[in-house]
This record gives C-alpha cells, structure tokens and sequence, in this order.
C-alpha cells in the first residue's frame, strides 16, 4: 500500500479510481478522465496534490542558496512571487522542476514533485550548509489543493474575504478561506486561471468539501496529465530527467546566465554555445494513430527520438504528442513518422503550446 | 448496464454473439466503464485469420492502449469501420456497437463461452 494524502477517504466517498502515483494512492479519475478535462477547461475543477512537498528554506543567506540551486534570477523575484525554477546536477541534468515561493529575501518556500522530494531534500539541504540556512521539509503537514479553470476566481470569492483582484499571476498572498489559513497563489499545471493553496493537512477534509460546495468539481490525475500537455508543459519522470537539460527541454527562457553561479551553469553554457545534440518538440498526428510515451520517432525510416508524452487532445480534437529528436529535426513543419505498433504513422511538429487561454 | 442474454461473454470482457454463420463481437459494459473515454480503435483487416485468445483488434482511451482478444478461432469476415470515426460509442452503447465480425473455424467453440450468468458471477468475483 501506498501513502494516502488527508483527502483519501474523501477520493473513496466520491468514488475515485485510485492508481499508484510515485508511491502515493492518488485519484486519476471520479467520472472519467475527459469530462474531468472539459470541466477545467469551461467550469472550475480541484486536484488533490498533496502529494507534493514543500520545502521551507530560512536564513540571512536564503536567497544566495536558491541563487545556487536554481537556473532563473531568483533576485529579480519580489516579496510575494512565485515562479517555476529548475534544479539541476553539476552536469547540468535536470533534478526537477518546481515552484519558489519568495516570502522575503531571508525565507522561501520550494514545491517539489512527489517523486523527487526526497533526493530534492538531501540536494537542498547539502547545500544549505555553506549558507548557514535552515531546511524544513513541511510535506508530511500541509496539503495542496488546485483549483483550476474560468470560473475558479468566482468560487474562491465565495469563501473568503481576501480580494482576489490583489493577487496577480504568479504572486502569492496568506488569507484564511473558510477559517482554514492558506498559502494561496495565482498559478497552476492546467493553462487555465487558477490557484494553488497550501495549508494543514488537518483542514484538508473540511477545504476540499467547501470548494465542492461551492461549485467546483473533483478532478485527478488523468485530466490533470491531458491539460498540461495541451499546454506542452512538461512533466518530471517524462519530459524532465537527470539526462536531459533544460536547454533540451525548452526552458532557455528559465535560465539567466548573467548570474554570478548556479549548478550546473558552466555545461549549460558550453551546451548553449556549441548547440544541442537534441530538443524536446511538440507534434500532432496527420494520419491515424496515437503516439505514446516510448514510441520510436522516425524520419524516413531511420529512428531520430522518443516520444515522452502523447495522447489524444480533448480541447483539440486530434492527437498530440511531445518527444526529443536529433537537432536538425527540431524545427517547426518538420515531417516525422511515429512508430505505433510496427507501423510508422505520419506526424509533423508544430509550435508549443497546442493550447494557450487568452485571460 | 445489464450483460444481455442473447449472447456469451469472456474472461477479457468481449462479448460474442451467432448471426447466421458468423460470430459478432464487441466489448462489455464493464470493459468500457474499466477502459474510460475510448478515442481510437485499430481494426483488423478483412480475411485476417484471428486465433483464439490472442489480439484481435485495439482499442485506445485518453490514458491506456488495450488489446481486445479474439473469442474464437477464425478469419475476419467484416469489420465495424463506423467506429473509427466515432469510437466513443463503444461507451455509449457497448453491446450495440460490435467491432469485428468472426467466420469461426470450430463453431463448437462458440458454446464453450461463458453464458450472461456465468460472466455476470464473474464479473461479481472482481469487484470483492
């Protein structure tokens, strides 16, 4: 068995399929996976992440570890933003994407993928050391809950007192909703508007049925995957490991070179100047078929990459796919074949994302 | 969704029905509720010979690529090629909707299926 998040018993109640997610028993759907994508897309839907870990990082020299620890200009940040940062190893590998939330110079919150929250931990906190910081790792205590989709703000208004017009995207405020008090920031994993809200596991239970309350519905894992790739934003274990760099992946904007240091900055750079030996690229099928994660990509018969991601598009209509080819195939139009079964199934990149919100 | 009565089923949740000579299969309530949003279906083509328990056909939901079994041994006499373009009816209505039509080698074979009873009992056994 698993680990279960505060929330499992509600997953049961709702009648959740549960599946094994990075050892923890999560819900990857409650009616099916497609209706629970189109609800985000048009209404207003709520993850249960829980899973995720949260990091605390304090002290005088807080913002010089993050500096290290991150490709992006964490100083660029202002008290009460957040952004995604990518971690990488001294080869410039990916360790994981995810979340800084800057407090104040001398305290930040880092949101870490279940699956790599332990490495992550041992990483953050070897390094914390020379910087006299403080590491508190409060997964085991807080729970997550997404909320996500057009009508998520009207919902959210409806059980707190806090105006939301004050939290822009990609900044972050504490207020209580519904007496329960939360972490709350304009951000999330579905393209659409939203908010991520962190608080006690304890209240967990009593949040997640006020939000059902009011009007949101419960969404898993499934939809959670199909969103974020219409969106072409990458997933860790998929689109992100150790033996690929964010370079690779696409998050040349997510890096700054101009700063003084950070792991991994010296491959980047050479990585940068000498070009990629591949890139992660978005593509749709032209004839019948959907790519999978670990298709062959080919051209022309010969083998160019590997498919991370594919799946058919809800929003779309059509099927789609991410995967990493040789350079000299990256460029948008190019024709490809992906190897289904046997067969090499016509396909053509295109630009990312499939999908983007005007909001 | 009752298992109808008018024809036997299997342990991989197809169902097969007799229209004259031929077998008519498709896949049950319970395969399509397990499946989830089905959005792609690779048919077999006409004349293949299909052997008994090994892969007949595909059926692909947003998240899972599954293989549907051939119920009998035997060669493909028709296919279902409507459910290309709308393979979302194999959730609405998945004992109206066959996908493969079967001339059967043996049609002894066809009586050694599970009956409606047998295969609801079955079914049952899973969800404990």
């Amino acid at each position: 068995m698993g680990e279960k998040t505060p929330l499992f018993e509600e997953h049961k109640k709702l009648g959740a399929q549960i599946v094994d997610f990075a050892g923890w028993e999560m819900p990857v759907y409650y009616s099916t996976p497609l209706k629970e994508h189109e609800l985000v897309r048009s209404e207003a839907g709520i993850f249960d992440v829980s899973h995720m870990g949260e990091i605390f990082v304090e002290g005088k020299q807080a913002l010089e570890l993050v500096q290290l620890l991150v490709t992006r200009d964490v100083s660029r940040m202002e008290p009460g933003q957040m952004s995604l940062g990518i971690m990488c190893n001294e080869q410039g590998g990916i360790l994981d994407d995810l979340t800084v939330y800057r407090f104040s110079d001398e305290k930040y919150m880092i949101v870490v993928n279940a699956g790599t929250r332990k490495k992550d931990l041992s990483w953050i906190k070897k390094h914390a050391a020379e910087f006299g910081c403080s590491v508190r790792d409060e997964s085991d205590s807080l729970a997550k809950i997404d909320l996500q989709g057009p009508k998520t703000k009207d919902i959210l208004a409806e059980l707190t007192d806090f105006d939301l017009s004050k939290i822009g995207f990609y900044r972050f405020a504490e207020f209580s909703v519904t007496g329960v008090a939360c972490i709350v920031s304009r951000s999330g994993y579905t393209g659409e508007d939203g908010f991520e809200l962190y608080f006690e596991g304890e209240r967990a239970p009593k949040l997640w049925n006020k939000l059902l309350e009011a009007g949101a519905q419960p969404c898993g894992l499934g939809a959670r995957d199909t969103l974020r790739l219409e969106c072409c934003m990458p997933l860790y274990g998929h689109e992100l490991t150790e033996n690929h760099s964010p370079l690779q992946a696409g998050y040349e904007w997510n890096i700054n070179f101009e700063k003084e240091n950070f792991i991994g900055m010296n491959v980047l750079l050479e990585q940068k100047n000498k070009g990629l030996a591949e890139k992660l690229v978005a593509f749709e099928m032209v004839e019948r078929g959907i790519a999978r994660e670990g298709y062959k990509i080919l051209h022309e018969e010969k083998e160019i990459g590997v498919v991370t991601s594919g799946s058919f598009s809800p929003t779309l209509k059509k099927n789609i796919g991410m995967g990493y080819v040789k350079q000299e195939f990256a460029g948008i139009g190019q024709k490809i074949g992906i190897d289904v079964r046997g067969k090499a199934v016509g396909a053509v990149t295109v630009k990312k994302p499939f999908y983007k919100r005007n909001y | 969704m009752d298992n109808p009565e008018d024809r036997k089923y299997t342990k991989g949740h197809e169902w097969a029905k007799k229209e004259g000579e031929l077998i008519v299969v498709g896949i049950t309530d319970f395969a399509q509720h397990a499946l989830t949003d089905i959005v792609f279906v690779e048919l077999p083509e006409k004349g293949k010979e299909l052997e008994k328990g090994k892969q007949m056909c595909v059926v692909e939901s947003v998240k899972s690529v599954s293989d549907i079994f051939a119920p009998v041994n035997g060669e493909v006499a028709e296919v279902n090629s409507e459910l290309e373009n709308s393979p979302e009816k194999l959730n609405q209505a998945p004992f109206d909707s066959w996908l493969v039509k079967i001339k059967p080698k043996d049609p002894a074979e066809f009586d050694s299926l599970m009956s409606s009873q047998q295969y609801n009992e079955y079914v049952a056994g899973l969800e404990h």
